[in-house]
């Protein structure tokens, strides 16, 4: 610490780029020793990823990661960990059977002669528990914590690591707020010790409370660091985050709404905090933007019929549907793709075929269960060529084609049959941008066609530009309902973000 | 784009590839045809076809079973009770015709029987959710049990003539002068001698041997020209995708585990009635057999993947190494430990090829 206000974590033009995705494009910015740095930005503005070129997950395909000046080449979240780079990820990396002790030095027991030294173990995690003001027992198993107390033994086990830097990803997500505050605390209190903490969040209240410093990142480019948060507002930060302009891709001519295609009335279920209410038109295409975590997903899947819903109703064409399951809701013409194309989506294993005609083999078939190849492969054929689906052959296995054409497969499903409304989750979700845009040509198209389409995305871009109308989600509730002329990108953002010290609930794991 | 796919470099030698992608594609059928090559060649009495008769009526029952196993494998799901089915089926079809003195009663309690348990774990699996290996574990050992209470632990035997037709009768009756391969060894060289002839045989086909490759064709073409086999495949391969693009996923579920009780307990009583009395000790193992089968031909355990094609080959190649164990007169006990090592090789050579053509 010879040079107190120097960077001693800098990021020097990374770049990283996925097949269709440039996640990071020259990112250049330093972190101070002694200070908490918040990085802000929308999902997929490269927080994520970036914070995986400091662990050592991915290697940047362009310039360089430096500790103390020093260039550094992480081949593997090991070797980031042994140059003391330590990342605290939402999903915690604990094995829950084992002990708190066995939890902190988990890979290097201390042992003699292959032997772990129990004594030793208790008590040198006692004394790290103890340091960061904890009074948690050893010896207790860590699936039996909080999910407060888990991220304590996380930055304990940071600290056994002796890591300099410490990276938080969304860490207050499922905590209370008493627990968020020992959070904050134990924060402070690395700072104070000279280590460098980077903490990202989407709750700009925290950033305001809790850090020094901030960095905004949007579309994998660094935007701006605010080396002290001193005189900057939410609305500043909000705006550096947001500020872009929405490209023609998306251009859209809105038609004239028809009838109530879908009315959904007081729905409540799993992991919705309040019963959810909205319409849609035939004809219209509705956006529904929130941020990780907000229930997006969560209210598709209740509508649909994929989770049960506890209590609302759901009206398809004005008439009431009694949805238990999925088959329900694709009887009354309420149709959805899933959030998860390869868990939810697609048989990996089976033909582009079967995939297109999974959920129409019956209308295909003879006789209602006799397979009509012929039929079946002429269907197939036809949307193959309506989608410009790219695919070898027929009898591919759909897992060797690229996202996009996936996707296009899962969407094939629906298209032909009586579909009244379609739910699509994150429908461009790893695919690129060619694929991206056929995508909404064929939203668009089916809305002239009278479907109602409601859209989930976590792209604020995308959202914007596809949509005749606006949901906003907050916290497991609808938000807002907005209009096309009145959602503008800060506004929609602002409405997302989770509001400043609301009652949280308790988090009991 | 085009709707075709080629593969490999056009040029090239022409057999070599053809016999590649022999390998390839259906490498346990190539592996049966050695086997079968090499029995013929070695082993006294095995290429005859008489011994192929006798040979198919072996493994009637496991083929019989084997069909609505691939069923169950193929929508990633594990039938263990199969073998004590076979056991309840029989003792309750011999229990009841001894009772009622009506063989088709009798047959169909033993058909009732296997398909209620069928039911049975079909809805504990599909609705109430559990795991199909645990739910069929212990209706095997629930099922084993009620045979062995059922029929006080003794075999039962049917005084009904009739109801030995169904194991015991043959058609078309024909026998005759048919073509055999003898081996012969010698002290010296050469140590192995062939010698084509013909010998004296009854080659009428056994009834059940007539019922297993009924099933072959019946469960073949459920499996892939209806809309409920390809449910069962798509079931296989991703059963949250299916359940959300609007299959059945239960409904398609219980049927298959029911249809396997049926034909579990079809094949009991077919074992009952070669037997002529029902025991309750049969059938031990024969869930493992069964699922080997299915795995020699390439099914696969985690579903979504198998043909009947497959299975069939399975049957025989499992067939085949018991029948030539047998010709040669190796003691039980070893073969048991080679059943397994060609299990397990089959499995490896499997892996390797995956492996090659990644």
């Amino acid at each position: 610490m010879a040079d107190p206000g120097a960077c001693y974590l800098e990021f020097r033009g990374v770049s990283k780029s996925f097949p269709g995705v440039r996640a990071l494009e020259d990112v250049t910015f330093g972190v101070r020793e002694g200070s908490v740095h918040a990085l802000v930005g929308e999902n997929g503005a490269g927080k994520s990823t970036l914070l995986k070129v400091l662990s050592g997950v991915y290697r940047p395909d362009a310039g360089a990661l430096l500790l103390a000046g020093q260039p550094q080449t992480f081949r593997g979240a090991a070797e980031a960990l042994h140059a003391g780079v330590a990342v605290i990820y939402q999903e915690l990396h604990l094995v829950p059977p084992l002990s708190v002790a066995e939890n902190l030095y988990l890979g290097h027991l201390p042992s003699r002669l292959g032997w772990v030294r129990g004594r030793r173990l208790q008590e040198d995690a006692r004394a790290r528990l103890a340091a960061l003001g904890e009074a948690i027992d050893p010896r207790a198993t860590v699936g039996s914590l909080s999910i407060g107390q888990r991220q304590m033994v996380e930055i304990a086990k940071a600290l056994a690591r002796d890591a300099r830097v410490i990276a938080f990803d969304e860490p207050t997500s499922s905590l209370s707020s008493r627990e968020a505050d020992r959070l904050f605390d134990v924060m402070r209190r690395l700072r104070d010790d000279g280590r460098v903490i980077l903490y990202v969040s989407h709750r700009l209240e925290e950033v305001f409370g809790v850090c020094d410093a901030a960095t905004v990142l949007r579309d994998g480019r660094h935007i701006r660091t605010f080396p002290t948060l001193e005189g900057v507002d939410r609305d500043g930060l909000v705006r550096a985050m947001v500020g872009r302009s929405i490209s023609d891709v998306f251009h859209h001519e809105p038609c004239p709404p028809g009838a109530v295609a879908l009315e959904v009335e007081g729905l409540m279920g799993p992991g919705l905090a309040r019963p959810a209410s909205f319409t849609l038109r035939e004809g219209e295409v509705v956006g529904c933007f929130g941020l990780v975590g907000a229930g997006r997903t969560e209210l598709v899947r209740l509508i649909y019929g994929a989770a049960r819903a506890t209590t609302g109703t759901v009206k398809v064409g004005g008439r009431p549907v009694r949805i238990r399951g999925p088959r329900d809701a694709i009887r009354a013409g309420l149709v959805a793709c899933p959030e998860d194309r390869k868990k939810e989506g697609i048989i990996p294993i089976r033909s582009v075929l079967e995939n297109l005609n999974l959920s129409r083999r019956r209308h295909l078939s003879t006789l209602g269960f006799i397979i009509n190849e012929r039929r079946e492969r002429a269907s197939a054929r036809r949307q193959v060529e309506q989608l410009s689906i790219k695919t070898p052959s027929l009898a591919q296995r759909i897992m060797n084609l690229s996202g996009g054409n996936q996707q296009k497969v899962v969407l094939a499903r629906w298209l032909g049959g009586q579909v009244k409304v379609l739910l699509l989750d994150e429908p461009t979700r790893g695919i690129d941008v060619g694929a991206k845009s056929e995508i909404y040509a064929i939203i668009h198209d089916l809305a002239r066609r009278g479907v109602a389409v409601l859209v989930v995305s976590s792209e604020l871009p995308e959202v914007l530009g596809i949509s005749d109308r606006l949901l906003v989600m907050r916290e497991g509730a609808i938000a807002a309902a907005l209009e096309r002329g009145e959602a503008t990108a800060e506004k929609v953002l602002s409405l997302a973000l989770p509001v400043a010290p609301e009652p949280k609930r308790e988090a009991s794991a | 784009m085009s709707d075709t796919v080629t593969l490999g470099p056009p040029s090239g030698r022409p057999v070599r590839q053809c016999l590649a992608g022999l390998w390839q594609n259906s490498g346990m059928l190539v592996v049966l045809l050695v086997l079968v090559a090499g029995a013929a060649a070695f082993v006294p009495n095995f290429a005859s076809l008489v011994n192929f008769k006798g040979l198919a009526l072996m493994v009637a029952t496991v083929g019989i079973i084997a069909c609505t196993m691939l069923l169950c494998l193929a929508s990633g799901d594990f039938d263990l009770s199969v073998g004590s089915v076979v056991a309840m089926s029989g003792v309750m079809a011999a229990v009841v015709v001894n009772a009622t003195g009506s063989v088709p009663l009798g047959i169909a309690a033993g058909l009732a029987a296997g398909a209620l348990v069928g039911l049975v774990n079909g809805t504990v699996i599909a609705v109430l959710g559990v795991n199909a290996l645990i739910t069929t574990l212990a209706t095997m050992q629930i099922v084993r049990g009620v045979s062995y209470i059922v029929s006080q632990g003794k075999a039962i035997g049917v005084r009904e003539e009739g109801f030995y037709a169904l194991g015991n009768t043959a058609w078309p009756r024909f026998d005759g002068y048919f073509p055999t391969l003898s081996v012969t060894y010698h002290a010296g060289f050469p140590w192995v001698q062939w010698s084509f002839g013909f010998a004296y045989g009854d080659m009428s086909i056994p009834t059940p041997v007539w019922i297993m490759l009924g099933c072959f064709v019946f469960f073949g073409l459920l499996l892939n020209w209806t809309t409920f086999g390809r449910n069962t495949l798509a079931i296989g391969g991703n059963a949250e995708a299916s359940r959300l693009a609007g299959i059945a996923v239960a409904r398609t579920k219980i049927v298959i585990f029911t249809l396997q009780g049926l034909v579990a307990g079809f094949a009991g009583v077919i074992l009952a009635s070669r037997m002529t009395s029902g025991q309750p000790t049969t059938g031990q193992g024969l869930e493992l057999q069964v699922i080997s089968a299915c795995v020699l031909g390439g099914v696969s355990l985690t579903g979504g993947v198998g043909t009947m094609l497959g299975v069939v080959v399975g049957v025989l190649i499992m067939g085949t190494a018991q029948n030539a164990m047998n010709l040669c007169r190796i003691p039980p006990f070893y073969q048991y430990v080679a059943s397994g090592g060609i299990l397990l090789a089959a499995v490896l050579i499997d892996r390797l090829k995956q492996r090659r053509s990644r």
